[in-house]
Parts: C-alpha cells; structure tokens; sequence
C-alpha cells in the first residue's frame, strides 16, 4: 500500500466540512447525547454543566469527567466534542487518548493560561476555537485550529452577541478582500494575524476553515438569523436542555437550520414547541461575567 | 446537463465546486421539488444519519427512488452517502436509499483520530494514483455480484459502481484532482445515451 496518514490538517479541517449545515448541541449526559442524535443534531459537545449552569455555579469550570464523556461517545454514532480550558495542553492530551473527535479550547471553561492558546499542531484530533474578530479568528487558525466558532455570549440565550461578532468578521472579510495587495502586510499587522493567512483569505472571500455560530442561540429563529447572516452551521450550548421541552427544541432547531431561508418551514417548526431557555439581558453582566472576553 | 447535489448538510460546497471546475452546471437540492430536470444525484459527505432522517422526512428518500429505479438516473454517494446507497449497514443504522447491494460499517476506521490520507491507485482513472482523504470512513464488508469494485486502499474496496451507481468511501471533492467527478460526469453521458 502506498503512504498513509494521520492527522493532516486536511482531515482535521475536512470533518469540519462534513458538519457544515448542521446543528451541535451542549450535552451533559447520555441519555441527552440520544435526545440530539435523534433530533438531527451532526455532533454532540460533551460537557460536566452547560453554559448557563456554568454562568450559576461560579468558581473554576474546567473539562468535562472523563468518564461522562466516555458514557456519552458510546450512546451515539455522531462525532462528539469535548471542552478543555484556554491553554490547557494536558487537558487536551486527555481528550486526545479519549479519541474524542474534536476539542473546543473554549472561553465558557475558566482559562488557564493568561497569555498563550493551545499549541494545536501537535496534535491528532483537531481543535475549534472561538472569535470575536477576524485577528482572533485568523489567530486561532495560526496556532492549528481547524474549525472557528464566531463567539456569542454562552450560556445567555441572547443572540445579540453572536451576531455582533459573526457581523463582525465578515465586515473584516469584506474590507480585506478590497485591500490592495501591497497593503496586505500593514492590514496583518492591525489584525494581529499572519501575512500568509491573509493573503489566504483575500484568496478566498470567507474564512480558510468552516465558521459556525455559537452562544446565545434559544430558539428556532435565532439558528435561521445566523445560517442567513452566513454562518456554516450552529452550535447551540444551554438553548436546547434548558429549555421548556428540549427533544421539541432540538427538532425545530435542526430543521430551522436547514430551511434557514424558508420562513414558512421556520414558522411551522417553531410552533407549540414550549418556551426557549429564559434569557439574560447584557447590561445586567458584570465585565467580570463576561466569558467572551476570554482568550488573546 | 445539470447535476444535483443533496443539500441536507455536509461539504455540498465542495462538490458544487469540483463540478463547476468541469463546466458543469449544479443545482441544490433541499427539497424534493428541486430533484425535477436534473441528469443525476450527488450525495455529499455529512452525517448519514441526519441526512436520511431529513431526506425521509421531507419526502426525498421516495422521490430520489422513483428517478433511481429507471436506471437512467446516475447517483453518487461520497462517505456519508455510501452509507446512505448500502442495501446494509452494520450497527445504528439510518434511513437509506438502498441502491447499492453492498454492507456498509460505519466508521469502521476508527474515530476522527484514525482518519487518514492515502495515494489510492484507481485503474478506472489510469495514473498517477488518487489522493484519497478519508474522514470517519465507512468500510464496504460485502458486495453484491452486481457490484464491480474499482479501488483499493489497503484490503478494503472503497470505490465501486454498480450500473449507473457510484459509491466512494472516501472525499474527492475535498482534493484539487477532478478525475472522479469526472467519471460520474462520463456516467451521466451514458446513461443519457442509452435513453
């Protein structure tokens, strides 16, 4: 047989691709794993206490037991995901020997290093990180990460910061892309990212990995708001179990997804599926509150 | 000649792509309305069981079957869409299409930390040998005598056809090499000609 081989950035990145148009959803046990499998959702995040939970218990959040994420990638045949800390290597070399099948380095864990992201190349299973901007986001990708999740703010069930940010980056994308080139390496500069990846996403038009939308959305037409405004695909953290009926909301959610520009289809999945999560307002966080801030 | 590619979820972008790189005209299929005028059907990479839990419920599954059974209707499944064209599959399995009397394992390589690339030599494209990406690949553990295989990695087969049906286990679309979307372009032309 001729050569062969293990986690290429083209794998990492090509699972990210096969995953696009589709709904992840937070899940914290395996009886809920099932629930979103069964629902439509593409993968799974398995975590110890969704974002919501997290915002309410205060204190360190770190990476999920590894035991529960061992009951819940049994329970299901999807891909399933799993948190560690902002520059938590071991807890990602953990995850690694779980064969876990994609690592969030996510900000609604407690950070746990100041001034330094996960050095994600040295590593088989690939990583998606979160972005407010195109820098962050182009950063990310810098440092190995082969999926970007724009941020919103987890665990609020308000939308209105993850459309900020996914707004955000594109704008960024636009501006770019009618840079001249000679002007390139100054706009790196301001962004704080590589020339290279730059000039890559002039190239392309859009990101050079799959972008989904993540934190804050609650209902069926908040995943269709986010599909419309360009992202590739949804993750929905506290939104489907802290709502009302979850196996409801995780069915409409996944089909509002796919109908994204079909509002009749929106309207008749949203309908008597009992009430979204109850939501935070922004003004009422303390900066201290906020996760989205986390990260370099 | 316009091709379709089902676009439930999963790399449709890519595929749409590859065929436009042919000249080729596509056409998204989201719905079962959308499968009218179309000379054959691309069934991307994604997660096979949301796909076939979304085709069925939105009344393509049946749809597809009745172009399908002429057997002048050219379908291509790629990893998620092999699984969703295997008469079997082992373990949990979605709802299919059936077309292809093969026994598909899912995710028989392992998880995504198994995944892997390969050079694949395909006689049916002559040299040099495809660069194959395999993402939680399916393997084929039984074919049909229908079924001829047309690739190898390994021991396992992961690309054959049977009559206008085509199954990859892994993702052309994700490569620069065209030659595989131009073989079920060639397919499409014969099932045309023999009209």
């Amino acid at each position: 047989m001729a050569r062969s081989e293990q986690g290429t950035f083209k794998v990492k990145a090509g699972l990210a691709e096969m995953l696009k148009g589709g709904v992840i959803m937070d899940v914290t046990t395996a009886e809920q794993a099932v629930i979103a499998e069964k629902a439509g959702a593409v993968a799974v995040m398995a975590l110890e206490r969704v974002p919501a939970d997290i915002r309410k218990a205060g204190g360190v959040a770190r990476m999920a037991d590894p035991q529960k994420v061992k009951e819940i990638m049994q329970a299901v045949s999807i891909p399933v995901m799993a948190k560690v800390r902002i520059g938590h290597f071991v807890e990602a070399q953990v995850l690694e020997a779980l064969e876990v099948d994609y690592i969030d380095e996510s900000e609604v864990l407690t950070p746990a290093d100041d001034q330094f992201h996960i050095d994600k190349w040295g590593f088989k299973v690939p990583f998606v990180c979160g972005a407010r901007d195109l820098g962050e986001a182009l950063r990310r990708i810098a440092e190995g990460a082969a999926m970007i999740r724009t941020k919103g703010e987890p665990g609020t069930g308000n939308v209105v910061e993850a459309v900020r940010h996914l707004r955000a980056v594109q704008s960024q994308i636009r501006r770019l892309v009618v840079t001249p080139d000679a002007e390139l390496a100054d706009l790196a500069k301001e962004l704080r990212a590589p020339l290279a990846l730059v000039q890559e996403v002039k190239v392309l038009g859009r990101l050079p990995v799959v972008n989904f939308s993540a934190g804050g959305v609650a209902s069926p037409s908040d995943a269709a708001l986010m599909m419309q405004l360009g992202a590739d695909g949804i993750f929905v953290g506290s939104g489907i179990f802290k709502s009302a009926d979850p196996a409801a909301m995780a069915h409409a959610v996944v089909r509002a997804t796919l109908h994204y520009q079909d509002a009749k289809v929106i309207a008749e999945v949203s309908e008597g599926i009992g009430e979204s999560m109850a939501g935070l307002e922004m003004t009422s966080l303390t900066p201290a509150d906020r996760m989205q801030e986390r990260g370099y | 000649m316009r091709v379709g590619i089902l676009a439930i979820q999963g790399d449709v972008r890519e595929h749409e792509r590859m065929f436009h790189r042919l000249g080729i005209a596509t056409k998204l299929v989201r719905s079962k309305e959308h499968l009218q005028d179309l000379s054959g059907l691309v069934i991307p990479g994604g997660e096979s069981t949301t796909i076939g839990m979304l085709m069925q419920e939105y009344g393509m599954t049946e749809e597809v079957l009745k172009y399908a059974r002429t057997g002048q209707f050219p379908v291509w499944g790629t990893c998620a869409g092999l699984i969703l064209m295997a008469t079997e599959v082992v373990g949990p399995s979605p709802t299919r299409l059936a077309l292809m009397d093969i026994t598909a394992d899912r995710n028989a390589w392992g998880r995504q930390v198994s995944s892997f690339e390969a050079e694949v030599p395909i006689a049916a494209l002559g040299p040099p040998d495809f660069p194959a990406v395999f993402i939680r690949a399916p393997r084929i553990r039984r074919m049909g005598d229908t079924v001829v295989p047309l690739a190898k990695c390994q021991d396992d087969v992961v690309m054959a056809e049977s009559g206008p049906f085509l199954v990859t286990s892994f993702h052309p679309e994700l490569t620069e090499d065209v030659r595989v979307h131009r073989y079920f372009i060639e397919k499409i032309e014969e099932a045309r000609a023999n009209r």
